[in-house]
């Protein structure tokens, strides 16, 4: 079991799970810690089947792209910018949800700044376009 | 360690005939090491009497303030080490976001509300929390933000011989579809893991916490699923709610015991009341 989450996190999660707008929670080093039942119709899996994933791994499994099929590197998306640079983001791009289907999602991402100047992640806010 | 509870009420002091056995006091708790160390658990009204009782030899106090509702911070003004210049005051608290603890302490240790200016009283040291774990005498503290309204933290406190959890105000239930969560994601859960003694927040029924939700506090059941939660060896339900007579929390605390069949010692949190669980 990993060590307990800070209270930030932890009000974050409470947060995301009663809102009907898919939220993505990672904690510093870029571990997927927590992604809500909206965002689990979009990626395609439940969480409690994925767990915890690091950002290697969900930077990737959704194969995202641009609107022309380029594959978007890491370092391109809104919460890796987010969490590398500490600084908003916003695009949009296309996944391949764990369902199969693809499709097209706008996200913002923010990093997560608690008291006394403690990093303690960054959330990022993601909507299903359907044009 | 010695503990003693010297204010066990929550949000404001309710003295009276029917609240005589678990006191009327807000929250105060003392504990004494082995090698004299004394640490003072929030300022709520019970720190007047417990100021009045300190040896007259002692020359260092320890104040560990949770966070500054009025109902942990209102005894301040009384404690009367605060204006011994042979005694050092060392106060322990958190910051807002926004505001140092000493601003924040101001807000109270200034007029209108008090007629002392914080700025007189002498031999006051101010830390702020949460911060790294640190020492006081035989003492190994560890502090965390918890889930409360406003910046509100907890301690452990660990001795050679013992551990104390002290969470007076703590509302792990907040949010959660099911409780309790699993430990990770369980507010305070860290601090409490394994505790020889929990002083836990259960100021509610479960059917006043329905219309009270986000207000900061557990009801007692919660706290009870939350001690299990954590494995501590003995729980103190702790600040309770003004309306709650004498036997209202005997009741309460009777169903709790019943429906959660714990396997930890209940040790009512009674104003007076004394453990060592060395």
């Amino acid at each position: 079991m990993s060590s307990q989450k800070e209270i930030e996190l932890i009000l974050a999660r409470q947060l995301a799970s009663h809102l009907a707008m898919p939220i993505f929670i990672v904690d510093p080093p870029g571990n997927l810690i927590y992604y809500n039942e909206p965002a689990e119709v979009i990626l395609g899996r439940r969480f409690e089947e994925t767990g915890e994933m690091p950002v290697e791994q969900w930077s990737t499994v959704f194969n995202p792209t641009d609107e022309n099929g380029k594959p978007l590197a890491p370092e391109s998306l809104p919460l890796v910018i987010a969490l590398r640079k500490h600084c908003p983001a916003h695009r949009d791009m296309w996944i391949d949800g764990l369902d199969g289907v693809r499709r097209r999602i706008e996200v913002t991402a923010f990093p997560i700044d608690g008291q006394a100047e403690r990093y303690l992640g960054a959330l990022a806010i993601f909507w299903e376009s359907k044009e | 360690m010695k503990i003693t509870l010297w204010g066990t009420r929550g949000s404001l002091a309710s003295p009276g005939p029917d609240t005589a056995r678990y006191g009327g006091n807000t929250s105060c708790v003392e504990v004494t090491g082995k090698d004299g160390t004394v640490l003072i658990l929030d300022a709520g009204t019970g720190l007047r009497g417990l100021g009045l009782s300190l040896s007259r030899s002692l020359r260092r106090v320890d104040l560990l303030l949770t966070h500054l509702h009025m109902d942990h911070i209102q005894g301040l003004g009384f404690f009367g080490a605060l204006r011994n210049p042979e005694i050092e005051v060392h106060i322990w608290g958190p910051a807002s976001t926004t505001l140092d603890l000493r601003s924040r302490l101001t807000r109270y240790l200034s007029p209108p509300l008090f007629p002392v200016h914080f700025r007189d009283l002498p031999n006051t040291i101010l830390h702020e929390v949460p911060c790294d774990d640190f020492e006081i005498g035989e003492f190994h503290i560890s502090t965390a933000l918890v889930c409360h309204p406003d910046s509100t933290v907890g301690y452990r406190i660990d001795s050679p011989q013992a551990s104390l959890t002290y969470l007076p105000d703590h509302e792990p239930a907040l949010g959660a579809k099911k409780f309790p969560l699993s430990p990770d994601w369980t507010s305070g859960y860290e601090l409490a893991a394994g505790s020889d003694i929990l002083i836990h927040d259960s100021q509610f029924s479960e059917d006043e916490y329905q219309t009270r939700v986000g207000w900061g506090h557990s009801s007692l059941v919660q706290a009870f699923e939350f001690a299990e939660l954590a494995g501590v060896k003995s729980f103190v339900p702790f600040h309770h709610d003004p309306s709650h007579t004498d036997d209202i929390l005997d009741d309460l605390i009777d169903a709790s015991i019943d429906l959660a069949q714990p396997r930890f010692d209940v040790m009512p949190g009674m104003e007076g009341a004394t453990f060592e669980p060395d």
